[in-house]
């Protein structure tokens, strides 16, 4: 097991301490299988009073189909529907509780749900592994747990009685009959003779024993309801992907901003400064210093208004805003200095993450063919089927584009991934080359308004 | 500056204050009486019926969806009252809006310009004069891209006669081309002839018939 330099981490390490019997964890562990009584209770009323009732009845002879299979269904029913209500707050207590005799830190295996809403939250939850891990701990816990908590927890007062039993006898009025001591009986000191020898030397397994069932118990726990490192891991990993989403859509979110404000604002003024500009410069005598300065200024101020759409362009293409990604594709191809079939028809409005990644896709992809690819013409195509959007960008240029080498088509990757979607490119020396784009679209929005 | 029998009596609709407010002031500088400012699309139409202005000034994108209605708007005005001229203000290029206008009426009094023309105030002013007198105008870069579509004769046009086939096409007379171009009225005509036989099209002085032919061409390979 792990290094035992320090004190041990667990019941389970203490059961192989030397100095078990001198500290507290036989004590922490008795502590331990004495709350799971009460706490097996309640999962042991849910879930498996049902079963014992079955039980009693075909141990009784009573062998009637119909009521057995009434008690099966009813029993699987409350594991099925009742279980998780009562495993998730039992398994937080039992986190909490495994404290008691596991040192080491302790955190929920349940996957994040960060979904919003009651309704969607147990559905989550019903859909967790963890969550039925740990209506299998419940179930073991209104079983297993408290039959062999309660005969560990017996075997102190069993041992302590062996030892007294000399007192006992001792104690006996005449005619009260021999003592009753484990499976035997004892009637005068002599006979107690073999119970006080076992007591003592049993009396200090007794909290061995105690430590290695709680710690036995507490490693069932631990693995039930914090997962193993590959739940942990994948966890991690699920939250960590959706960190990422998130990242995204805030990245997103924030592009859109800028734009807008962009649009609205700086773009509004300037288009009204150079438009005063304009008319300044004919109100000014032809040929005057003050003429040619403001036409100055005036053609300044145009060429700022052409950077700054150029600008607001490229962070979020408005025609894309405004009109969707058929359009916005048939613009990029009319700006294309080779001739660009495009095809793509679409129901409605894509998600608008879906849309601008498609179009920085076709974009960056057209804007390759048109630098490397030496292609007389391409085609972009977008379909929708399936709730899986595709955009194939191809061309009849030399092929050969290597996506390791531009960080453009990496960076593109990067979003489609981000989206859940996949990038595939093929491109065999001598063309043709394709670039094939799966965006995965759950909800489709209809044009506003 | 100009002789102005009637002042051309206009309806802006535009949703940015800035821009309305500028148009205004422009449009009243240069003699044109603007007798509505509005900033959407009923409010258009409500201003058309009750003025009956001889020019629409109308921004394609307004509230409340941002997307058409300011087309549609001049579409249906159109209909409505025949004669009425309407100049489309546009942020982007978009084919689809120019070819409803332009297919509005018989196309004539119909101009399509992107926004930023107006900032250049002369040519913007004349591209106005020539709507509300019956004439077509479409953006230069409406007809640079629409010849760049075009993948058959455009092609082999020269450099010279694209220039002349856009100024065809923003509705300038040869005159007005050979003044732009700084070359002599002979030679725009045969620039003029040379383009209208390469692409096919029937000879015509008529300014606003040329350029309706042009894009006419120039659309028909979508």
């Amino acid at each position: 097991m792990s290094m035992r330099t320090g004190n041990p981490q667990t019941a389970l390490e203490a059961v192989t301490w030397r100095r078990l019997l001198v500290s507290s964890w036989p004590w922490r562990s008795a502590g331990y299988l004495l709350t799971t009584l009460p706490l097996a209770l309640p999962a042991f009323a849910v879930l498996a009073i049902p079963w014992l009732v079955l039980v009693a009845r075909l141990t009784a002879g009573d062998y009637q189909v119909g009521v057995i299979v009434v008690l099966i269904l009813l029993g699987a029913a409350l594991i099925a529907a009742l279980g998780p209500l009562i495993a998730m707050p039992l398994a937080d207590l039992e986190r909490r509780r495994l404290r008691m005799v596991d040192a080491r830190p302790v955190g929920s295996g349940h996957r994040n749900a960060a979904s919003a809403g009651p309704v969607s939250w147990l559905r989550a939850r019903y859909a967790d592994p963890a969550t039925w891990r740990e209506v299998g701990y419940a179930c073991l816990l209104a079983t297993v747990a408290p039959v062999l908590s309660i005969a560990a927890l017996l075997a102190a007062p069993l041992t302590g009685s062996f030892i007294a039993s000399p007192f006992l006898v001792l104690a006996q009025r005449p005619g009260d009959g021999p003592v009753a001591l484990g499976f035997g009986k004892v009637a005068t000191v002599g006979q107690t003779l073999p119970y006080v020898i076992a007591g003592v030397l049993l009396l200090p397994l007794v909290p061995y024993l105690l430590t290695l069932l709680a710690g036995g118990h507490a490693a069932v726990a631990r693995a039930l309801l914090l997962g193993g490192p590959a739940e942990q891991l994948h966890a991690e990993l699920a939250e960590v992907s959706r960190s990422r989403v998130r990242l995204a859509d805030a990245f997103e979110a924030e592009r859109r901003r800028i734009e807008r404000d962009l649009h609205d604002g700086a773009q509004q003024k300037l288009v009204g400064l150079t438009l005063q500009l304009g008319l300044a410069r004919l109100d000014l005598p032809p040929g005057s210093p003050a003429a040619e300065s403001v036409a100055a200024a005036h053609e300044q101020a145009k060429q700022l208004m052409a950077e700054l759409r150029e600008l607001i362009h490229g962070i979020q293409p408005q025609v894309l805003t405004d009109l969707g990604l058929p359009a916005a594709l048939g613009e990029l191809a009319d700006q294309s200095p080779i001739p660009v079939a495009v095809e793509a028809h679409l129901a409605g409005r894509l998600p608008s993450q879906i849309e601008t990644t498609a179009y920085f896709v076709a974009a960056e992809a057209l804007t390759n063919i048109a630098k490397h690819s030496g292609a007389t013409s391409a085609s972009v195509t977008a379909h929708q089927h399936d709730n899986v959007l595709t955009i194939e960008i191809s061309d009849n240029g030399h092929g050969g584009a290597d996506p390791h080498r531009g960080t453009g088509l990496t960076g593109l990757a990067d979003r489609v991934a981000v989206t859940g979607g996949r990038m595939l490119l093929s491109s065999p020396p001598g063309g043709p080359t394709l670039l094939r784009v799966e965006l995965p679209c759950t909800q489709n929005q209809q044009p506003s308004g | 500056m100009h002789p102005k029998p009637a002042a051309i009596r206009v309806v802006i609709a535009e949703d940015g204050v800035l821009l309305r407010e500028g148009l205004a002031g422009l449009l009243e500088r240069f003699g044109f009486q603007t007798v509505a400012v509005v900033g959407d699309a009923e409010a258009l139409k409500t201003a058309v019926a009750e003025h009956a202005p001889d020019l629409v000034i109308t921004d394609i994108r307004m509230p409340p969806t941002f997307t058409d209605e300011g087309l549609r708007a001049a579409v249906e005005l159109r209909r409505a009252h025949p004669g009425l001229a309407v100049v489309a203000l546009s942020q982007y290029v978009q084919h689809s809006y120019a070819a409803d206008l332009l297919d509005s009426g018989d196309g004539r009094g119909v101009g399509y310009l992107l926004k930023d023309r107006v900032v250049d105030v002369e040519d913007f002013i004349a591209a106005l004069r020539r709507v509300a007198a019956g004439g077509t105008v479409v953006d230069p870069q409406v007809i640079s891209q629409l010849v760049r579509r075009r993948r058959d004769p455009p092609s082999s046009l020269s450099a010279r006669e694209r220039e002349v086939l856009a100024l065809i096409a923003e509705g300038h007379s040869n005159t007005a081309i050979a003044r732009q171009l700084v070359v002599s009225e002979a030679a725009v005509g045969k620039h003029v002839g040379n383009i209208l036989a390469k692409l096919r099209l029937p000879q015509t002085d008529d300014t606003n018939r040329r350029v309706l032919a042009v894009l006419a061409y120039l659309r028909s390979d979508k």
